[in-house]
């Protein structure tokens, strides 16, 4: 049952703190080379799930393979071979770009020759060079954040797990920073990544839904998107704050939010003529049915519960 | 004007007594320092130096010897707990730290005490019954001894005595100007060490944590004891710097002198520099905040300071002091570098204090390393 091919594979991980469950029942077969998302809001089990497959807390209950290697019981065996970027900065403030790096260095017992040879690599990657001697607390989140990837990524792990490594940063960094990723994961590093952005989450390869601690859908966006439990509907005209009141108190439809002088309307897939249906309720405003984005899957997923 | 500042003061300590109340720890020490340093002032602090433990030289056959030695324990200034064949033995027993004071009665003491202005009468001879030697390096222990120069003869011929006439002659070692600042000086490393050494690891590990760094650093391949004594390391330079400061002080402003050799202080400081700082890891790994591991750093300073011996003397305490003493490290170091810089010993002669210390070493650090999970839960 457990594949060579995956990185990551959970039967029924669970992990309880006092009585509330983090996480819930959560199967994942997360495949080598891919880059994989976990897409929720905040307090939905992400960091838990991540610290559980880091090996920094024990699961409740279920089964857990990260690398071919149980868990727990194989922890120490793969800190060499993963990497972890916690959600936040982990690294010391009041040590320089450079002291940082060579700290880890040491750490994962890099001589004094491959760490040089490591360092001025990572420096140039990441575009540090000429801050090696800044310290980290002075840094922008966009440095910091890139400085916290060369670490993580220092001792080349297989597999690297990025705890919502966007949040503190700006859009454009954002874009790049997924570029790396890609060209991380095109040599080969599997990574798993939290995330409460919808355009990021678009990026992944494969992504998991997870609200309350339940996984309430995975697949790729594409396939999520395609087999969504909704019709997306976009209704413009006037008095769109009313309308998404009287529509929202419908039965069938899943959420209804306004997107500047739109309304996009989820309406249960079970409606056999979605069109027909919403076009006897939106008082001759004009109608078209749109392409669902992940959003909507995501809103589709979660009962509405999250968004609009 | 008035009512809304009231209202925000108000707003403020309410929401310090709420975050106050949800610290446990800070809760427990309000109630224990003072609670705590009650109790050591009150019950353990006793300024009278009583039972100091002596020792017993008799070269004399006299049958007065054993009424005379009855006569001295009475008193309950000082405890016999040995007999030595000689004076070179007694004298090494009191370098070693064993006894603070040794009796001497010489082979003619028995004629001595007959001779004695208090038996005989007149000027006849004035020469003391016995000799005390001191360990004068502590104040008190030799002002205690002292008291017993005009210990009265009575009870020992069983006569009433008249005049008073020093019945001992007492020759105090190591400190004859019973200089305090003598004693002070070395018991002082043992104090400004415990402070540092303590007060900089409590906060090593709880400080990463606070921080956020901990949770990096679990996940790399670091092992607890690497971690552990790659922490404490840098700071044994630190203390052994301290140290260097405060004997040098001492010897040049003080003139406090160095008997013993440098290598046996370098060797007892080491062993009480590690002793603290492990000792320091195991509260940072007891701590959850900086703040926490500040006020067990004080909880461990005041018996040090109290219990030590460092103010007062460790024999002049009650049984159940000196056990809550024998427990820390600073006790140890106290007696060892008192014994290397005022009485010449060696570590080898203070073999007991220097392999306690060491347990205690080993025994933090596993403790430490044991309580510092890498996990999170």
């Amino acid at each position: 049952m457990m594949s060579h091919e995956l990185a990551i594979e959970t039967r029924g991980m669970t992990r309880m703190f006092a009585d509330l469950t983090a996480v819930d029942g959560v199967d994942l077969a997360i495949p080598k080379g891919s880059i994989y998302g976990f897409l929720g809001p905040n307090g939905c089990g992400k960091s838990t799930s991540i610290r559980m497959l880091t090996g920094l807390l024990r699961p409740t209950s279920g089964q857990i393979r990260v690398l071919g290697e149980t868990l727990p019981g194989a922890e120490e065996k793969l800190r060499r071979r993963i990497g972890y970027m916690t959600q936040k900065f982990s690294l010391y403030e009041n040590l320089s770009v450079r002291e940082n790096l060579e700290f880890v260095a040491q750490i994962y017992g890099l001589s004094r020759r491959e760490a040089k040879a490591r360092l001025a690599e990572l420096l140039a990657l990441y575009t540090l060079e000429g801050q090696e001697r800044q310290m980290a607390g002075s840094m922008s989140g966009g440095q910091r954040q890139r400085l916290a990837l060369a670490a993580a990524t220092l001792h080349k792990p297989e597999l690297l797990f990025l705890d919502e490594p966007t949040s503190a940063v700006d859009p454009e960094n954002r874009r790049e920073f997924w570029e790396r990723l890609f060209d991380l994961c095109s040599q080969g590093t599997t990574i798993l990544v939290s995330t409460h952005y919808m355009d990021e989450a678009e990026r992944c390869h494969g992504l998991a839904i997870l609200e309350r601690g339940i996984k309430r859908a995975d697949g790729s966006p594409q396939a999520l998107m395609a087999t969504m439990g909704a019709r997306v509907l976009e209704v413009a005209g006037e008095g769109l704050r009313a309308l998404k009141q009287q529509l929202i108190a419908e039965e069938a439809v899943l959420s209804a939010a306004q997107i500047g002088s739109r309304l996009r309307v989820l309406v249960r897939s079970d409606v056999a003529e979605p069109a027909a249906w919403l076009g006897s309720r939106v008082a001759g405003r004009s109608l078209a049915e749109v392409r669902p984005s992940l959003e909507d899957v995501f809103v589709t997923c979660t009962g509405g519960r999250h968004v609009g | 004007m008035l009512a809304k500042m009231l209202a925000r003061i108000l707003a403020i300590m309410i929401k310090e007594l709420r975050q106050l109340s949800r610290d446990r720890m800070t809760f427990g020490m309000i109630v224990m320092i003072p609670l705590v340093q009650l109790m050591l002032f009150g019950y353990a602090i006793n300024t009278d130096a009583r039972h100091l433990p002596a020792g017993l030289v008799d070269l004399s056959d006299s049958g007065y010897s054993r009424p005379l030695v009855q006569a001295v324990a009475a008193t309950q200034v000082v405890d016999f707990h040995a007999r030595y064949p000689s004076l070179q033995e007694a004298e090494a027993a009191i370098t070693r730290g064993e006894v603070k004071a040794v009796l001497y009665l010489p082979p003619d003491m028995g004629e001595r005490l007959l001779r004695h202005p208090a038996v005989a009468g007149g000027h006849y001879l004035a020469e003391p019954v016995g000799q005390w030697l001191v360990d004068g390096s502590d104040t008190v222990v030799a002002a205690a001894i002292r008291s017993l120069r005009q210990m009265p003869l009575d009870e020992v011929l069983d006569l009433e005595l008249k005049t008073q006439v020093p019945s001992f002659e007492v020759v105090q070692y190591f400190n004859p100007e019973q200089r305090s600042v003598v004693n002070i000086v070395p018991g002082l490393l043992g104090v400004i060490l415990t402070m540092t050494m303590v007060m900089f690891t409590s906060a090593a590990i709880v400080r990463e944590r606070e921080q956020g760094n901990m949770e990096f650093l679990i996940t790399t391949p670091v092992r607890p004891m690497e971690l552990m004594l790659g922490k404490i390391m840098p700071y044994v330079l630190v203390g052994f710097i301290q140290v260097s400061i405060i004997l040098s002080a001492g010897h040049l402003l003080f003139a406090v002198p160095i008997r013993g050799g440098l290598d046996s202080m370098a060797l007892a400081a080491m062993l009480f520099i590690c002793a603290s700082l492990s000792l320091g890891l195991v509260i940072s790994t007891l701590a959850k905040t900086q703040l926490q591991s500040m006020q067990m750093t004080v909880f461990i300073l005041l018996p040090s300071i109290l219990l030590s011996g460092f103010m007062f003397p460790y024999e002049a305490m009650p049984v159940a002091a000196q056990w809550i003493a024998e427990a820390l490290p600073a006790t140890h170091f106290m007696r060892m570098s008192r014994a290397i810089v005022l009485r010449e010993a060696r570590v080898s002669d203070l073999g007991f204090d220097a392999l306690w210390l060491l347990g205690f070493t080993c025994l933090g650090l596993t403790v430490a390393s044991l309580r510092f999970s890498k996990r999170l839960d």
